[in-house]
């Protein structure tokens, strides 16, 4: 059991859905990141996807690339990051789980990359470029460590495959809204509720909707077919605010963008 | 090292040359992924496909091309014989077309109308074009920036083709950050869109593909020096960025053990970090672009800015295959700076009357000091992949930096 296994079970007995804001660590800066994590903590979110920059991000779309591009502009380095997650997950209630490019597990070692991550409290991974099909050796190494490997299921994953992926993901199973990449959209696809609807006949694991979720609206109508819903880029624009504005109005702005999401939950 | 002998059976079902290549991209992808995969096993056994692309290899692109005793050059560098494979003879001027042919009639028995694909020297983007135009579908070309100004007769060609040529700004605006833009282009496009990837790199199946659709330079080469020379040549000599022409010359010779294979990365200005673009020599194992190769990186698996002042070559990235030849030593990479790949460029102009790619050259370079040191008896096959019209400009901004 992961700290991901433990919140869903909560939330579940209470009838409640998780909200999972995507961060970008080190845009700014990692202290501002760090900052960010408390406050919306302190608004009320369950869990969080901490993306580790990478330099040929292709699942991702303008918003979050440019927030890469400025971490990693400013030098830095995953040491620096994983000690900072070591410094806010024991703080938090909510459970932290990196995004992370397999280019970097790899290269830190895929052993040494759990070990590290989950020595200091981040409590799963999600690798978006690691296909089920190639994710054999990561899934045995985080399920030795108890730190969860939380596997993609998208629009276009024909029916039988993504069965294979739920039953492979631990933690929960990341369901993208749509054939594209990472940014905020004002629709969403029309079968989507179907096909969310359609897995949750498929497995046990809670769901979480990502990619393109970004408004109340959104909220209220996934809600009833998910566990949880994972907002990135509108978040991420936001944050980006942080390079030239007063930082306190930032985190203000961030957090009460991400009330109005709570509310709708 | 030679740790494992080589097959010419790879890759195999998950796309594996020995530990390289293999499939790291996202789950969007892999569907598209998989019926690229299934097409190709059918096309590969079905005859009429195989005398589609004989016939438009024949007719359309001019095959087979000329093998070259390149006498004045030989006997200028007083050596071993050098002959050239002219890939620049080829319609549009390099081997690149030999592959969007054949991936364009791919796209069509998947019914698809889009295609896009990226470009470096701008060699596969107007080979790309150029399909499809033939075909009649539509293209988009995604173009670095700084290519874009270096490469810009190509880039002119390719709109005169019918393709949208859409400049790519991030990261360092090259090559690389091209194959950025058109994957995520695919990310969203997958459904309707066929990706003509240009190398031998990329998720599988791409790096079997385009061997197999670039191995008919090989092939031909081996018949032709059979016809010419009366035996196989005893070295082989093409460059490498992301490796196709150099894939497709080799992999027939794989199995003829006798015959010397050196492929020649880019030296650049030299060994220093961000200096050059030649991973064999100077990289490590990693990931790039949905595959396992070597790669430039840092301690944390960012990928390196690379440096050569051939477009095509400025990749810091590599085919899975060229790795598995590495590491198991069928294959000898070694690397040619900047200066003497131009200066490569000037012999072969003023002995032969050919202008070659700056891509070409460093092969080129390489032959010329490898042919030093060998018998007359020798003979050196250099791929020549495609002619240097396209780096004129470029070439004279260079040596008038150079004086």
């Amino acid at each position: 059991m992961s700290k991901i296994d433990d919140l869903f079970l909560t939330l579940r007995r209470e009838r409640r859905k998780a909200l999972m804001p995507f961060i970008t660590a080190g845009d700014p800066d990692l202290a501002f990141t760090a900052a960010v994590v408390k406050e919306l903590v302190a608004r009320g979110c369950h869990l969080f996807e901490i993306g580790i920059p990478y330099s040929d991000p292709i699942a991702d779309g303008p918003v979050i690339q440019a927030s890469y591009t400025r971490a990693l502009a400013h030098k830095i380095k995953l040491d620096d990051i994983l000690q900072t997650l070591g410094d806010v997950a024991p703080r938090v209630a909510a459970p932290l789980v990196t995004m992370v490019s397999y280019a970097i597990v790899y290269r830190h070692g895929l052993e040494k990359y759990v070990d590290d991550v989950g020595r200091r409290g981040v409590a799963g991974l999600i690798v978006p470029d690691l296909p089920v099909d190639e994710s054999a050796a990561l899934a045995k190494i985080c399920a030795a460590r108890n730190v969860s490997l939380i596997q993609l299921v998208t629009p276009v994953t024909p029916r039988e495959r993504a069965v294979r992926i739920a039953e492979t993901s631990t933690g929960f199973l990341y369901y993208v809204s749509v054939a594209g990449i990472t940014g905020e959209r004002t629709q969403l696809p029309p079968d989507l509720i179907d096909n969310v609807g359609w897995l949750r006949t498929q497995t046990d694991l809670p769901i979480c909707i990502g990619f393109g979720v970004s408004t109340p609206e959104h909220v209220k109508l996934l809600t009833p077919v998910a566990d949880g819903l994972i907002v990135g880029s509108a978040i991420v624009r936001r944050i980006a605010a942080a390079n030239e504005q007063p930082r306190e109005k930032v985190l203000r702005d961030v957090g009460d963008y991400v009330a109005t999401l709570l509310a709708a939950l | 090292m030679t740790t494992t002998s080589v097959s010419i059976n790879v890759p195999d079902a998950a796309g594996r040359f020995g530990q390289f290549g293999g499939r790291y991209v996202p789950e969007t992808l892999v569907r598209a992924l998989d019926e690229l995969t299934a097409e190709y096993d059918k096309a590969c056994r079905d005859a009429a496909f195989q005398s589609e692309l004989s016939s438009l290899l024949k007719h359309y692109v001019g095959r087979p091309s000329p093998l070259y005793h390149a006498k004045r050059l030989s006997e200028q560098v007083g050596g071993a014989q050098i002959w050239l494979k002219r890939e620049d003879l080829n319609h549009t001027g390099a081997h690149k077309i030999n592959n969007t042919i054949g991936q364009g009639l791919l796209t069509l028995r998947m019914k698809k109308q889009r295609v896009i694909a990226e470009t470096g020297a701008g060699q596969h983007g107007v080979a790309t074009a150029t399909a499809c135009a033939h075909f009649g579908l539509d293209c988009v070309v995604y173009m670095g920036e700084e290519d874009i100004r270096r490469q810009a007769p190509n880039v002119f060609s390719m709109k005169l083709l019918g393709a949208e040529v859409r400049p790519v700004s991030s990261g360092s605006r090259t090559l690389r950050d091209a194959v950025n833009e058109a994957m995520r282009d695919w990310m969203s496009s997958v459904e309707t869109t066929h990706y003509i990837l240009g190398s031998v790199v990329g998720p599988h199946p791409f790096p079997r593909i385009v061997r197999d659709f670039q191995a008919v330079i090989g092939r031909e080469t081996i018949e032709q020096s059979r016809e010419q020379m009366g035996r196989l040549p005893d070295t082989v000599v093409a460059c490498v960025g992301g490796g196709s022409n150099a894939a497709g010359m080799f992999y027939p010779f794989v199995e003829h053990q006798g015959v010397a294979l050196v492929g020649v990365e880019a030296g650049g200005r030299g060994a220093k970090p961000g200096d050059h673009a030649a991973p064999l020599s100077h990289g490590h194992p990693g990931v790039l672009h949905g595959s396992f190769s070597y790669v430039m990186q840092d301690e944390d698996g960012q990928t390196c800015d690379v440096h050569s002042m051939s477009a095509g070559l400025d990749y810091p990235g590599v085919g899975p295959e060229h790795s598995y030849w590495k590491d198991t030593g069928r294959v000898r990479y070694t690397n040619c700076l900047d200066q003497d790949a131009l200066a490569a460029f000037d012999t072969l102009a003023r002995t032969e009357g050919i202008l070659a790619a700056l891509e070409s050259s460093h092969a080129v370079a390489k032959a010329i000091e490898l042919a030093r040191g060998k018998p007359k008896d020798h003979a050196l096959v250099v791929c020549l992949s495609g002619r240097g019209d396209k780096d004129a400009a470029e070439i004279a901004r260079l040596k008038s930096q150079h004086t």
